[in-house]
């Protein structure tokens, strides 16, 4: 089929999500919808998914216009879309939640035909090599069998028109390119396909052609091959982006931290991490790299004091850190959290009281009970002016930032003393391309100080930027630690997927290797 | 090793609550060893009736010694405890605290019963009795939140349901008038939580809250100033046993069960019909979506909103009829707060049962059970206090819903507001 959206326009109070978007989509072929972060590719996708309504423009089918006021219109017309946030019932079975609102009945009073549905998502997944156990619960299955069944319950539909929203952030790259031999498939079968995604490398592998989106217009619209990943990253952020962190040689000196046996349980109390080791030196930055839930949110959480630890040892400059967060800061230990409104920010403060959440009780601060406001305030307008946080005043609640500079006010707060340790998760997800430059400049510029980084990060191009020194965590366990320059995406990959490390590793990591193969 | 680390690992996570539950269950067994059978008289025997008034086959009574009869409940019950401290239950642990609850009932009626005669049918008879509104209660609650939406309102809806059965029966003569005003205004009511925990996303709790003030206090006015001046509007016709022929006949199971009012039978008919139309109906697997994660089943062209409306509101009629019961089928009159809280016991009952209408009933079963044996003691002249004995089906609720924090696993979505972006 077709599509065709013309003039597409998209505003929300205050803001205009997409303004005047044309896409042409052909039979059989894969788009990528390439953008940052806030771009407007996600809105411009729920509008075509009927999700929203345009303010101007018009969608065509097949050179016949359609108006969705819901999903079920869209869908009925042969649009099928895999959200980025899989929007699957954990705890119902894989053939539930395909046939969830398309469902097979039999008898009167609307029976489900369990029977029917199965036989269908069997023929299904075996038409287009997508495996998957109709009768197994979605809260059991890997992430990436999860998106499988995204993929399902879009063909069950008999979509001609599929949608994929950043579908590879939680793969890792082996699935990956499974999930591109199965959209090449779907293509030659003759569903268009439109990919969602802000990674260069991806786009150049796989598409056919390219619409890059700027703050909701169309940048431009090219192929792979007229085009190279510093052209699509200019088009992305409308200037030439450096993609390469500078930076020079590590010089590490003595342990700071020190993890040992480390057992950690994640909150349905299953182990998630299991007996972890792992030191830090200070001046380097060690990088855990990993796909989604292999543990890495609870040793953060373990690490930096908010997660009890179940076994094993956390020690800071040869302290004990335990289970009390404040204790791990004033010990020196810096912490960028996973998710920066949830637990790194309270979203209805104003920017000067986030800038003291850590501190507010210390001097300047605070004389007994009484806050200093005077000290509060003249200290954030300081940090906003030297950590460039966009913003009218201090005096703004730090909910109404960008992401970009909601992360920056928590590197401001977490940088700006003298510590010995830093532990950042995720330090740049969803930040546009310029905030991730910056972001990662200061990260360099601390351990060149001599501060000892823990990064954790599932983007693999972070990790290989930023690191001095790879660690690669699997169900758990550090399975193996790698020198940056022997690192290839590749090799890393198959690691995070669970491959054994081969032979030409470092020892400490073939040791950890062994040790992890005669246990298991 | 990962295997085993891993049950190690989560073990030391898990242990203490199986250790907990282990020392609980021994702890119980002491209770029983040394409060019902060393308290009993030595070669006291227990007797249990087991018969029905007017049944045409009689059955002698079940006589047992008190003492060793409590004692060897004793000794299961610190069985199970010993294994579970040691071994642990797994998967089944749910049914062994059922049973240890079982074994402590038992043991304790062996004590109540010893040198009296106690009779179980009439215990028994009065368990379905008393577990009916808190049946009707729990459906009630399955159907709101199975979509999404916490009902604590239940309690004023059956209470409002209560009031307006009276008057509408008394004044019509009709008890079945009744029992449709009181779903009219249980909808009614449920129609309000639902507007303004849907439509206007006010906390759900404090909606509920909300409601069930109101309710009290409009019934109470409204009972002190115009049932208190014309006692005819308080004087419905009460729709009475209807026994069915052949099985009711049946010793011991046929009074209890097959000698009831409609209420009962429509509640064995609507526990069956809720579940099956849940769990394997095309409308059930929607609803469920819906209460796990709203934006699945909008996606997929589901209208979340509309579900939830049309859930509640039913939610609120099957709470009118449990009201209705209260009147209709049970006092025949109506008091000021006479649910005394067993909205809220219907709540307890549907944590218990796991959100599901089978699961639910058998949980209202067991706090109608505490209810009806509380009745029975105070008759019995149980040397124990009767303010203590009132208070059995509150602290049975209040160990069940204790006991299964954490555990039981709620919709995912329950009582979250859904917005569309």
């Amino acid at each position: 089929m077709k599509l065709e959206l013309q003039g597409i326009t998209k505003r929300f109070p205050g803001v205009v999500a997409n303004e005047g978007v044309d896409l042409v989509v052909e039979p059989g072929e894969i788009h990528a919808l390439l953008g940052e972060n806030g771009a407007g590719k996600t809105t411009l996708m729920n509008v075509l998914y009927g999700l929203y309504r345009p303010d101007e423009g018009e969608i065509l089918l097949d050179g016949r216009s359609v108006t969705f006021h819901d999903p079920g219109d869209a869908i009925a017309a042969g649009i099928g879309m895999v959200h980025q946030h899989f929007m699957l019932v954990p705890v119902f079975t894989v053939t539930e939640n395909v046939m969830l609102g398309a469902e097979s009945t039999r008898g009167f009073g609307g029976l489900l035909d369990v029977a029917d549905a199965r036989r269908r998502i069997v023929e299904v997944s075996e038409r287009h090599g997508l495996r998957v156990d109709p009768d197994a619960l979605v809260e059991d299955l890997p992430v990436g069998v999860r998106q499988r069944v995204e993929i399902i319950k879009a063909l069950y539909r008999r979509s001609d028109v599929l949608i994929l929203d950043e579908p590879t952030a939680v793969l890792t790259p082996q699935e990956g390119e499974e999930l591109f031999a199965i959209m090449r498939s779907l293509a030659r079968s003759g569903t268009s396909i439109i990919f969602i995604t802000h990674k260069l490398n991806e786009v150049l592998q796989v598409a056919d052609r390219i619409t890059v989106l700027r703050r909701g217009r169309v940048a431009g619209t090219t192929t792979p091959g007229t085009t190279s990943r510093e052209q699509l990253a200019a088009m992305m952020v409308g200037r030439s982006v450096q993609l390469q962190v500078d930076k020079a040689p590590s010089e590490p000196a003595g342990t700071v931290l020190e993890i040992k046996g480390l057992v950690v349980c994640d909150d349905r109390d299953h182990v998630a991490v299991d007996g972890l080791d792992l030191t830090v030196h200070a001046g380097e930055i060690a990088c855990i790299a990993g796909v989604q839930g292999n543990g890495q949110t609870e040793l953060v959480e373990a690490v930096t004091g908010l997660r009890p630890v179940s076994a094993g040892t956390v020690t800071l400059d040869g302290r004990p850190i335990t289970a009390h967060p404040r204790r791990v800061f004033e010990a020196g230990c810096a912490h960028v959290p996973e998710d920066r409104l949830e637990d790194g920010l309270v979203p209805g403060f104003t920017i000067a009281d986030n800038l003291v959440l850590n501190s507010y009780y210390l001097a300047p601060y605070a004389t007994g009970l009484r806050l200093e406001r005077h000290a509060i305030l003249q200290r954030a307008r300081e940090q906003v002016a030297q950590y460039d946080v966009r913003t009218p005043s201090v005096f703004n609640d730090v909910a109404n930032l960008s992401g970009g500079n909601q992360q920056k006010v928590i590197v401001a707060r977490e940088f700006s003393r003298p510590i010995r340790l830093l532990v950042a998760a995720q330090p740049t997800r969803g930040l546009d391309v310029g905030s991730i430059e910056y972001i990662h400049r200061r990260i360099v510029e601390k351990r060149d100080e001599g501060t000892a980084v823990l990064i954790v990060s599932t983007e693999l191009d972070e990790v290989l930027a930023l690191a001095d020194r790879i660690a690669v965590m699997y169900q758990g366990r550090i399975v193996a630690i790698l020198d940056p320059a022997e690192a290839t995406p590749e090799r890393l990959g198959l690691l995070m997927g669970g491959a054994r490390p081969e032979e030409g590793l470092d020892p400490e990591a073939q040791e950890i290797a062994a040790a992890a193969a005669s246990a298991g | 090793m990962t295997a085993a680390a891993t049950t190690v690992g989560a073990g030391s996570a898990g242990l203490r609550r199986q250790q907990l539950f282990g020392f609980v269950y021994l702890a119980l067994a002491a209770i029983i060893a040394v409060a019902f059978g060393a308290a009993t008289e030595p070669g006291a025997t227990s007797s249990f009736e087991l018969n029905a008034p007017r049944v045409a086959v009689q059955l002698p009574p079940l006589v047992v010694p008190s003492a060793p009869t409590a004692y060897a409940l004793a000794g299961l019950c610190a069985f199970l405890g010993a294994v579970q401290l040691t071994r642990g239950f797994g998967a089944r642990n749910a049914v062994v605290l059922g049973a240890v609850v079982l074994l402590f009932i038992a043991g304790f009626l062996v004590w109540a019963a010893s040198t009296r005669s106690m009779n179980l049918v009439g215990v028994l008879q009065g368990t379905l009795q008393r577990a009916t509104p808190i049946t009707f209660a729990a459906l009630a609650g399955v159907l709101c939140e199975r979509a999404g939406v916490v009902n604590i309102a239940i309690e004023g809806m059956l209470l409002t349901g209560a009031f307006v059965a009276a008057v509408a029966a008394s004044a019509t003569g009709s008890p079945w008038i009744g029992i449709i005003a009181a779903v009219v205004v249980g909808a009614l009511l449920a129609a309000l939580l639902a507007v303004l925990s849907i439509r206007y996303r006010v906390d759900q709790i404090i909606a509920g809250t909300v409601i069930n003030i109101f309710a009290i206090g409009m019934t109470s006015f409204l009972s002190a100033r115009v049932l208190q001046r014309r006692p005819e509007l308080n004087n419905p016709d009460r729709l009475g046993p209807i026994q069915i022929p052949l099985l009711s006949d049946i010793p011991v199971v046929g009074p209890i069960v097959f000698n009831n009012n409609v209420f009962v039978y429509a509640m064995f008919v609507l526990v069956v019909l809720i579940h099956v139309a849940l769990f394997k109906t095309r409308w059930g697997l929607r609803v469920r979506a819906v209460g796990e994660h709203p934006k699945a089943a909008d996606t997929v062209g589901i209208d979340v909103l509309r579900t939830r409306y049309q859930n509640v509101i039913l939610g609120g009629m099957l709470a009118g009829v449990g009201g209705a019961f209260l009147v209709l089928g049970s006092t025949g009159r109506f008091d000021r707060e006479m649910t005394a809280g067993r909205g809220f016991i219907g709540l307890a009952a549907m944590i218990f049962g796991g959100w599901a209408p089978v699961g639910s009933f058998f949980a209202s079963l067991v706090f109608g059970f505490a209810d009806s044996l509380q009745a029975r003691l105070s008759i019995l002249n149980v040397p124990i206090p009767s303010e203590l004995l009132l208070m059995v089906p509150y602290v049975v609720t209040i160990l069940v819903v204790a006991g299964l924090v954490g555990r039981a696993r709620a919709p995912a979505a329950d009582g979250r507001p859904y917005e569309k972006e």
